[in-house]
């Protein structure tokens, strides 16, 4: 399984803070996104992603048991 | 030992985190105390809701404490910023910074500001008396065309 961590208006577009999803025929970032895209109908367009604590691009690998989290523009400070 | 740059949802104390960098090298610690404001845009806030990606969130604070570093090597500075409920005044971040000299200090300070708005994943929510507002989505966000908020040594 591929964790998947929600945050801001993220948890309201998925219901929660946190999603799990099965790793089968998930390689990269981009294919989380396009799973999430097709599952949720869900607009994620302009959010960045970060793999196990770091921020990550559509081609950063992820396989089993990493988190991905959804970081919709930051507004701390 | 207390972390140099933390994230936490009990109040910040100005004088904890200026101890965190006073130390007898330094002629100057200057910091900066983000607080809430009650009026944006001719819109009144009642209260704001902060929420961190904690671990990373800290990670990424470290990380810019290691940009200061290399800009300003006699730098040493602490954040601290909050997260949970806050009401208008209270403090959502303060970040220390000593030097020997004060125009490092000064210059510093606000480069980590400027960070923390860029690459640390922390949101505040708006609360109005008519609505609320996840501050940066869809309705006023800035986007990351680029597909990453950007490095920091440019």
């Amino acid at each position: 399984m591929i964790n998947v961590l929600c945050f801001a208006h993220m948890k309201d577009i998925f219901g929660g803070e946190k999603l799990t999803i099965n790793s089968g025929g998930i390689a990269t970032v981009e294919d989380v996104l396009e799973h999430l895209k097709t599952a949720y109908d869900a607009d994620i367009s302009g959010i960045m992603t970060a793999v196990n604590e770091e921020f990550a691009e559509e081609s950063t690998p992820v396989g089993q048991g990493d988190t991905v989290a959804l970081i919709p523009p930051v507004s701390g400070g | 030992m207390k972390k140099r740059f933390f994230v936490t949802s009990e109040p910040l104390s100005v004088e904890e985190l200026a101890a965190e960098v006073t130390r007898p090298e330094a002629g100057a610690v200057v910091q900066f105390i983000g607080t809430v404001r009650e009026f944006t845009k001719g819109r009144r806030t009642v209260y704001l809701e902060y929420e961190a990606y904690h671990s990373m969130a800290e990670k990424q604070l470290e990380a810019i404490g290691r940009e200061v570093k290399e800009r300003w090597p006699d730098a040493e500075s602490a954040v601290g910023h909050r997260t949970g409920e806050l009401q208008i005044s209270d403090a959502a971040v303060i970040i220390a910074v000593s030097t020997p000299h004060r125009k490092d200090a000064y210059e510093a300070n606000e480069y980590i500001i400027e960070r923390i708005k860029q690459i640390v994943p922390i949101w505040k929510k708006e609360h109005w008396e008519d609505g609320e507002h996840w501050v940066g989505d869809q309705l006023e966000q800035t986007r990351y065309p680029d597909g990453a908020p950007g490095g920091g040594n440019k």
